[in-house]
C-alpha cells in the first residue's frame, strides 16, 4: 500500500535567488493555488561576488543579507516554509553527498510533496546546483518507486537541448510575471544591476517579458 | 565599505603584527566566467586560516597591493579598492571591479570567523 503524496510542493536548490531566477513564476502559480510551497535552500550565498551597486555588502554580512532579501522573495513568492541546510556556498560538492541526501530523505518523508523542483545534475553549470540536485535525486531514489514525487529539474547549460532533448515542461508564467520581478527586486544584492534602464514598469518591456514569459524544466527519469 | 585610505589601512594592519590572527583570503572572477563569457572559472580561498604575522604592509597607489610576511611564508594579495573595520574589530579588505563585483576580499580577525 503506498504511501499517499500530498499537494505540497518542494523546491531544493542551492543559492538565495535561484528560487527565483529559475523557477519563481512556476512556484507562484502553485502557491495561487493554494498548494502549500516548503523551500529547501542549501547556503546563504554568503560566496556571492555581487555586492550590490553601489556596494552595500561585504564578505562578512554578505550572507545575512542575502538570507533577509531571501525571506522577503518567499513573502512575494508564497513560500511559506523555508528551511536552510547550512551548506556553505561553494563547498556542496566537497561533502558527503549521502549525508545531504540523508536531510532531504528527511524532509520528503515528512511532507510528502507530489512535486519536487531542483536542479538537472550535470546540466546546471554552478558546481553547488550540480551536487544538490545530485543529492536530491538521490534521496528520492530511496523511496519506493510508486512513493516517489515527480521532479520538474532546472537546466542551464547552453547545450541543455543537446544533452536532454526539448524540455519536458513549457511554463507559460506571464500571468505572474509581475510576481517575478517583484522576487527578483527582492534580491537586491544580486539583481539591482539587471534592472538599470528599466523602470518601475519592467513588466511592460517586451524585452524583459521575452526573456522571463516562461520556465521551462526536464523532468528527471528515475 | 569605504575606497581605502593607505595610511589608515597601514595602522590598522600593525595591530596584527607580532600576533596570532585569522585569516579569509579570496580571489575569484566568478562562477559563471566560462558559462557567459568563455573563459575560465578560476577562483580560490582559505578561510580561517591561522597566521602568525611578522610585517604587515600596504602598498601601490590604488589599486592596492597587501604582504603580510608571516612566521613560515607569506601571504599576498592585489587589487584591493575598499576597505572597513567592522563591529568586531575585524579589518575586511576586498576589491571590486568596475561593475562592483567582489573580485579579491583579504580579512583578517583575532578571532575565528563563523
Amino acid at each position: 500500500m503506498a504511501a499517499r503524496l500530498n499537494r505540497h510542493l518542494l523546491v531544493v536548490l542551492p543559492h538565495p535567488d535561484d528560487e527565483t531566477f529559475g523557477c519563481a513564476g512556476t512556484i507562484l502559480l502553485h502557491s495561487r493555488d493554494h498548494i502549500p510551497v516548503t523551500y529547501l535552500c542549501g547556503t546563504k550565498g554568503e560566496m556571492g561576488r555581487n555586492m550590490g551597486k553601489p556596494v552595500f555588502a561585504n564578505r562578512e554580512t554578505l550572507g545575512k543579507i542575502r538570507e533577509k532579501e531571501l525571506r522577503d522573495a518567499c513573502r512575494v513568492l508564497g513560500i511559506e516554509d523555508l528551511r536552510f541546510l547550512g551548506l556553505r556556498d561553494k563547498t556542496i560538492e566537497f561533502e558527503d553527498p549521502e549525508v545531504i541526501a540523508d536531510k532531504i530523505e528527511e524532509v520528503l518523508r515528512e511532507i510528502r510533496p507530489f512535486r519536487v523542483l531542483t536542479h538537472y545534475p550535470g546540466q546546471a553549470v554552478h558546481p553547488d546546483h550540480d551536487a544538490l540536485g545530485e543529492a536530491t535525486i538521490r534521496a528520492i531514489r530511496r523511496l519506493p518507486a510508486e512513493e516517489r514525487p515527480e521532479v520538474y529539474a532546472h537546466a542551464i547549460t547552453k547545450n541543455r537541448e543537446e544533452v536532454l532533448g526539448p524540455p519536458d515542461v513549457v511554463v507559460d508564467i506571464r500571468e505572474v510575471v509581475e510576481g517575478k520581478i517583484a522576487a527578483i527586486r527582492a534580491h537586491r544584492s544580486q539583481s539591482e544591476q539587471m534592472f538599470e534602464g528599466l523602470g518601475e514598469n519592467a513588466a511592460s518591456d517586451p524585452k524583459f517579458r521575452e526573456r522571463w514569459g516562461n520556465e521551462v524544466f526536464w523532468r528527471y527519469r528515475f | 565599505m569605504e575606497p581605502i585610505v593607505k595610511e589608515k589601512v597601514q595602522s590598522i594592519l600593525e595591530r596584527f603584527v607580532h600576533q596570532e590572527a585569522y585569516l579569509h583570503l579570496e580571489t575569484t572572477n566568478g562562477a559563471y566566467a566560462a558559462h557567459h563569457r568563455g573563459g575560465l572559472n578560476a577562483g580560490a580561498y582559505i578561510r580561517n586560516g591561522r597566521i602568525h604575522v611578522e610585517r604587515a604592509i600596504i602598498a601601490g597607489n590604488g589599486p592596492y597591493r597587501v604582504g603580510l610576511k608571516i612566521s613560515q611564508g607569506w601571504v599576498y594579495a592585489e587589487g584591493l579598492t575598499d576597505w572597513e573595520v567592522d563591529q568586531k574589530g575585524r579589518l575586511l579588505l576586498a576589491g571590486h571591479d568596475q561593475e562592483g563585483h567582489l573580485a579579491v576580499a583579504m580579512e583578517l580577525s583575532r578571532h575565528p570567523f563563523e
